[in-house]
C-alpha cells in the first residue's frame, strides 16, 4: 500500500531492530504514518522511545530493517550517493547538540556558501551570495558582518542553533527535522528559536517534525502530536485533543511530569 | 523565622583572563538561606549562577578570584579560608555541591562503593570500611536507591541512576546546606522529576537542613524553591518567593523571563512567547548604568549613567530598577 497521495512524507510498517538473537533490541516496532504538507508534527517520548532512531531513518542515515517510506506519494530511492544528496536537499534536519553539528575546521562563510551551491547556486556573482547569506543571518537576527571570517565555535549555543536556522533558510527543504532543538539551550533562546521556526514554516511553508520528550513544547508548536513508547506510537492526533484529552496512561504521564505553574505538579507518581 | 544556615555579604569575585583582563562574574551579591528553606537562582545563560554557587563554596582556584565579602556558614567567615582546608573542612560536611554533569564524576573503573569509601576517608580516615558500607546502604535505601546500586560500576547504571547516586553521595555526610546547579537538564522529564523527588526528600529526611537551587527553567524553579532570586550580569536583580517573582515580577528582566514560560497547560496556545531582543553585556568592561539598560523596553536616560542600587521593597522583596514598584506595574498592564 503506498502512501496516501496528498502526503510529502509516508511510513509503512516501518522497523527498526539493533542487533539480533537474544540481544535484539527493537527501537521502532512497525510504524505507520502520514505527515502533510506545511504541518507541524511532534514526535513525543521519554529517553530511548526510538524518537531519534525513527528520524534518522526519515532522513536515510539509517536503513530501516523492514517496511518502505514513500516521499511525495513515490517509494524513496536513496540507493546512491547521488540520489542522496538529491534526497537531502528536500529533507534538512536541526540536531540536539549545536556543538557537534559544525565541522569546526570550516568558517561560517563555507557553511552557508554550500547551501546556496546545493540550491544551484554556484554560477551567481560573489556579491549576490553574500547578499543572501546576509539575508539569511539577519531572518535569525545576527548580523553577517560579525560573523564572516569566523569559525563556528566562536559562537555561543544559541548563537550556533541560530545560524542552523539559517542554513534552513537558504535551502528551503521541503521538510526539516527538528531533534530536540531547544534542550541544550536556556529558556530565554528557546523562545527565540521556536518563533523562527514557526516563521519559516509560515514563509517557506515547509512541513516540520519536532522531537521532543517535553510536551509542553510539542504542544506550543505542533498541529499533530505522535506519542511513542518503546517503538509504538501509543497516541496520534490533533495537539489540542491529545495533550488537553490524553487517553492513554502513558500520554498522562508524560503530561504529568512537566513541572507547571497553574497546576499542583504531582510528585508522588513516579 | 528559621535558624539562617548560610549567609553571604556583599560577596564580589571575579576571573582573571590568560590576557590578565578582570571579568566581574559575581558582583555585591548578598543572600540568606533559612533553615528547611530551597533558594532558587534563575537567569540566562552566562549571568553568572554557575559562578555564585562556585563562590559560595568558598573554593576559589585561578582563574576565579575572591574580591570581597564574607560567606557565613555556622557562624564561621570562610571567605578566606585556604583552598585545602576549604576541601578538608567545608565541602561535603558543611556545604556539598552537584554541578550540571555530575554523573560524569564518577569513575567508570571502580564500583559505586569505593567513591563512598574515598568520601568517607577523606573527612574520617579512621572509620572502618564495615561501617561505612552499613551506613551508605541504609542512607541509599531511605533515598529510595537500591543498596545494590552500591556494588555496581557507573556504565550499569542509566543517566538519571546515575545522577540520583552522585547526589546521594554528595549529602552522606549531612552537610548544612546543598547547592544543586541545573541537576536536572540533561535529563528528559521523567528522570528529572525522579531527581527532584529526590532532592526534596533529602530535607524530609534530614539529610541537609538547606537547599540552593540553581536553574533557567522557570516552572521547575517554581515548583522546588520557596525563594527566587532573579541574576542578570552577574548582578542580582530580583529577589522575592516564589509565587511574588513567578506572577508579580517587578524587574524588567524578570518580566521577560516569564514571557519565556512554556507549560502544557490549556490557552497556552494562544499566547505569543516573548523573547527579551539582544545580548548580555560583557563583563569584561560591564556598562557604567543600568546592566539591563541595552535591552531594557522601559529605559531611561538615566539608566545609562547611574548604578542602580538594590531597592527592597519591604517583606524580603528587592528589584533593582530605578522605576518604582507602581509604574513598573503600571506599564506592565498597559503591555498587557
Amino acid at each position: 500500500m503506498p502512501g496516501e497521495q496528498n502526503a510529502c512524507l509516508s511510513g509503512r510498517d516501518l522497523t527498526k531492530i539493533f542487533g539480533f538473537g537474544s540481544t535484539k533490541t527493537v527501537a521502532v516496532d512497525h510504524v505507520d504514518f502520514d505527515f502533510h504538507e506545511g504541518e507541524v508534527i511532534s514526535l513525543v517520548g521519554e529517553s530511548g522511545s526510538g524518537k531519534t532512531t525513527l528520524a534518522k531513518m526519515l532522513l536515510g542515515l539509517l536503513n530501516p530493517t523492514e517496511g518502505e517510506i514513500y516521499f511525495e506519494g513515490k517509494l524513496r530511492d536513496i540507493r546512491t550517493q547521488r540520489k542522496k544528496r538529491e534526497y537531502w536537499k528536500d529533507i534538512q534536519a536541526i540536531f540536539q547538540d549545536p556543538y557537534c553539528s559544525y565541522n569546526i575546521f570550516r568558517k561560517i562563510d563555507t557553511v552557508l556558501l554550500d547551501c546556496i551551491h546545493m540550491r544551484g547556486g554556484r554560477r551567481l556573482p560573489q556579491a549576490t551570495k553574500v547578499e543572501m547569506m546576509a539575508e539569511a543571518c539577519s531572518f535569525v537576527n545576527l548580523k553577517w558582518e560579525e560573523l564572516t571570517n569566523k569559525y563556528p565555535f566562536e559562537l555561543s549555543g544559541g548563537q550556533m542553533q541560530r545560524l542552523m536556522i539559517a542554513r534552513i533558510f537558504l535551502l528551503k527543504p521541503k521538510i526539516l527535522l527538528a531533534d530536540e532543538p531547544t534542550s541544550m539551550i536556556d529558556a530565554c533562546s528557546r523562545a527565540t528559536i521556536l518563533d523562527m521556526l514557526m516563521q519559516l514554516r509560515d514563509e517557506v511553508g515547509m512541513t516540520v517534525v519536532f522531537i521532543t520528550h517535553d510536551i509542553g513544547l510539542a504542544y506550543y508548536v505542533s498541529d499533530t502530536v505522535y506519542i511513542m513508547e518503546h517503538g509504538e506510537f501509543v497516541e496520534t492526533g490533533c495537539a489540542d485533543e491529545v495533550i488537553l484529552h490524553p487517553k492513554e496512561e502513558y500520554t498522562k504521564r508524560l503530561i504529568n511530569d512537566v513541572p507547571k505553574i497553574y497546576e499542583e505538579w504531582d510528585l508522588s507518581t513516579v | 523565622m528559621g535558624e539562617v544556615v548560610l549567609e553571604v555579604r556583599e560577596l564580589s569575585t571575579k576571573y582573571i583572563t590568560r590576557f590578565r583582563e578582570d571579568v566581574y562574574a559575581v558582583d555585591r551579591v548578598s543572600l540568606k538561606v533559612e533553615e528547611g528553606k530551597t533558594l532558587g537562582i534563575a537567569g540566562e545563560s552566562g549571568c553568572g549562577k554557575s559562578t555564585l554557587a562556585l563562590s559560595l563554596m568558598g573554593y576559589y582556584f585561578p582563574p576565579l578570584h575572591y574580591t570581597s565579602g564574607e560567606i557565613i556558614i555556622d557562624g564561621r567567615d570562610i571567605s578566606r579560608m585556604k583552598p585545602d582546608d576549604v576541601r578538608k573542612s567545608i565541602l561535603g560536611s558543611e556545604i556539598a555541591y552537584i554541578p550540571q554533569s555530575a554523573m560524569n564524576a564518577l569513575n567508570p573503573t571502580q564500583k559505586i562503593i569505593r567513591f563512598v569509601e574515598d568520601v568517607f576517608q577523606a573527612h574520617d580516615p579512621y572509620k572502618s570500611k564495615p561501617e561505612i558500607h552499613e551506613y551508605a546502604e541504609e542512607a541509599f535505601e531511605t533515598l529510595g536507591l537500591p543498596a545494590s546500586v552500591l556494588n555496581k560500576y557507573p556504565v550499569e547504571l542509566s543517566g538519571g541512576m546515575k545522577q540520583r547516586t552522585v547526589i546521594a553521595v554528595s549529602v552522606l555526610l549531612c552537610p548544612k546546606a546543598l547547592i544543586a546547579d541545573e541537576p536536572s537538564s540533561a535529563l528528559d522529564v521523567t528522570t528529572q522529576k525522579m531527581v527532584i523527588k529526590m532532592l526534596k526528600n533529602l530535607m524530609e529526611n534530614g539529610f541537609i537542613k538547606s537547599m540552593i537551587f540553581i536553574t533557567h527553567e522557570l516552572p521547575l524553579l517554581y515548583n522546588v524553591a520557596d525563594d527566587i532570586m532573579v541574576m542578570y550580569a552577574g548582578q542580582i536583580v530580583e529577589k522575592g518567593t516564589a509565587v511574588e517573582v513567578v506572577f508579580d515580577p517587578l524587574h524588567p528582566y524578570a518580566k521577560g523571563l516569564m514571557g519565556s514560560i512554556i507549560v502544557p497547560e490549556e490557552g497556552l496556545r494562544d499566547v505569543k512567547l516573548t523573547a527579551i531582543p539582544g545580548v548580555p553585556p560583557n563583563l569584561k568592561s560591564p556598562p557604567a548604568g543600568c546592566q539591563f539598560a541595552e535591552r531594557c523596553k522601559y529605559v531611561l536616560p538615566e539608566c545609562r549613567v547611574m548604578s542602580i542600587p538594590l531597592y527592597d521593597a519591604g517583606g524580603g522583596r528587592a528589584y533593582r530598577c530605578i522605576l518604582s514598584e507602581k509604574v513598573l506595574r503600571e506599564a506592565y498592564q498597559h503591555a498587557g
